[in-house]
């Protein structure tokens, strides 16, 4: 690491925090990000100098603010404010801004600031965008390459989208307990957007879209931070964390998907499984059951065992029905099918996508799954027509390769199946 | 004389790293124990899992308290830890438990999930 990246990190870490105090000031998203690079401008002249503050967030919070007033002065009446190496007792401030900040309020701030990104008026692209810029500091450039749009395009999103949530209405005082529950809530469900967004469309360890993972987890950890009992939280954290610790094994060399059954699980993350665990055991001594700890208790079932063999799939399945009651939806249901075939054989898994294939029609994994299970009951020309369906439905390359795959598979089948070879 | 060395720092700084960024910081700390282990004198080594992970077991006045998160109070101060190889974090609680039945006074004891554990290797 070179001499200013323990500035950087330290930047990115308390951003969250300082963004969450700033927007509670100024009460005004655009005001709030001027002051917040206003103060990282200063960091990055002061720190070098002086060494890092004992409490990063504190000191860019008291900067910021100070920063933000002056401007917002100078924009009155042409007033300068004392720079603030003039500000004599810029620790002792410090210090007392760190007490008076204290734990509760920057709980508030930062689920605040995650919150307005949750706004279910905006479409969940809209939301990921949003929270990557605001929260995660990322630049337009790099969330514009993580969406595979251009850049211009990507700023007019996150511009339409400030536009909104400043229509919004949204309340400033310290939320009541069932406020607070129902804003993490919402976040719970924007952080898992911005995984999934990094899930689908990765291509393999280092892309852009695998940090957008990285970036969902570090919120997450941030989360289970300020809400350290929350068993939801907990299994979401778990969850993402056992997706994620599959990344290198996801994918072959040319970038297509490598399905669960086939990967090489000694390129599964250990340490991220661990902590997967360790989260999964906390969060289950709560006994109250949620829709994310479900999900993780059955990516952990995947993760713990060895082989694919070794699946215990009879638990999975009863953990899909547990799921299926929780969250009722046709993709719960479609994914359950798996497990019914892997317990029951191929047909059964068949018969039971059967009524769900008026919901799910122009769902890629569907058409997937459909052509999966024909291909094991031998139904080849059935197989072809639903892959075919498939590929047309894709929305990434590594998708439609994968789905190429298994159509060369089938071809092979056929020819060696012919009679006479 | 054995010495423990504690690792102190800001986690959210940390939790920023990227993995090339952690993989570097941990190959450089890896030189510098390998230097300690040719000289006879590293014991054993972990890396912790984030505070997320974290349970700890408060005493008070009844039976001791279990709390998510970690040990967070400034009053008290660190004294020593054990590490034990348990199924699963109700089995790690049970042995808290029992070594706080055995500790008169109060006090408290975080249990830590442990990331990478290196036995060691200090001449026996």
């Amino acid at each position: 690491m070179n001499d200013t990246a323990w500035i950087d990190d330290a930047l990115s870490g308390a951003r969250p925090q300082a963004m969450g105090a700033l927007l509670r000031y100024f009460r005004n998203l655009d005001l709030a990000e001027e002051a917040f690079q206003e103060a990282c401008l200063r960091a990055l002249k002061t720190w070098p100098r002086t060494g890092p503050p004992r409490d990063p967030a504190a000191w860019l919070i008291f900067v910021g603010r100070n920063s933000g007033i002056d401007q917002i002065r100078r924009k009155a009446r042409e007033t300068v404010l004392p720079d603030e190496d003039l500000l004599s007792d810029l620790d002792d401030a410090e210090a007392d801004m760190a007490e008076r900040l204290d734990g509760a309020h920057y709980r508030d701030d930062i689920l605040r600031l995650l919150f307005i990104c949750s706004n279910p008026s905006l479409p969940a692209t809209q939301q990921v965008a949003l929270a990557l810029r605001i929260v995660s500091g990322l630049s337009v450039r790099q969330i514009a390459r993580a969406f595979l749009v251009g850049e211009a395009a990507m700023e007019q999103r996150i511009t339409r989208a400030k536009a909104r949530i400043a229509a919004a209405d949204l309340s400033f005082d310290a939320p009541d307990a069932g406020e607070r529950a129902n804003r993490l809530t919402m976040v719970a469900a924007m952080i898992y957007l911005v995984f999934n967004e990094g899930y689908s469309a990765a291509s393999g360890p280092g892309s852009v879209s695998s940090d957008l993972c990285d970036e969902a987890i570090r919120l997450t950890r941030l989360l289970l931070r300020l809400f350290p009992a929350e068993p939801e939280i907990m299994g979401l954290a778990a969850l993402l964390l056992i997706q994620h610790s599959r990344l290198e094994a996801r994918f072959d060399d040319d970038g297509a998907i490598i399905l669960l059954d086939d990967q090489d699980r000694s390129l599964w993350s250990r340490p991220m499984m661990t902590e997967a665990f360790s989260l999964l055991d906390k969060a289950i001594r709560h006994r109250r059951p949620g829709i994310y700890q479900v999900q993780a208790a059955i990516a952990a079932l995947h993760a713990r065992a060895e082989t694919p063999a070794d699946t215990d799939w009879a638990q999975i399945d009863r953990l899909y029905a547990t799921l299926e009651h929780l969250q009722p939806s046709p993709v719960v249901s479609l994914n359950r099918a798996v497990a019914i075939a892997k317990l029951k054989g191929p047909e059964a898994g068949l018969a039971w996508i059967e009524p769900l294939s008026g919901s799910l029609d122009t769902y890629f994994y569907f058409h997937g799954l459909h052509g999966w299970l024909l291909m094991q009951m031998g139904r080849h020309r059935e197989a072809k027509f639903a892959f075919d369906r498939a590929i047309a439905l894709s929305s990434s390359a590594a998708e439609a390769a994968h789905i190429r795959m298994q159509l060369d598979r089938l071809e092979k089948d056929a020819v060696s199946a012919e009679p006479g070879k | 004389m054995l010495y423990a060395i504690l690792c102190y720092n800001d986690e959210n700084a940390v939790g920023a790293w990227s993995a090339e960024e952690d993989a570097i910081v941990m190959r450089d700390l890896a030189a510098v124990q390998e230097k300690l282990a040719k000289a006879g004198k590293l014991g054993p080594v972990a890396r912790l899992l984030p505070t997320t992970s974290a349970t700890t077991l408060r005493k008070g006045a009844g039976e001791p308290l279990v709390i998510d998160g970690p040990f967070a109070e400034t009053k008290e101060q660190f004294l020593g830890f054990f590490v034990v190889d348990c199924m699963s974090l109700e089995e790690a609680i049970d042995a808290a438990r029992d070594l706080a039945r055995a500790n008169p006074g109060m006090g408290s004891y975080e249990i830590r999930p442990i990331a990478l554990y290196k036995p060691s290797e200090l001449p026996t």
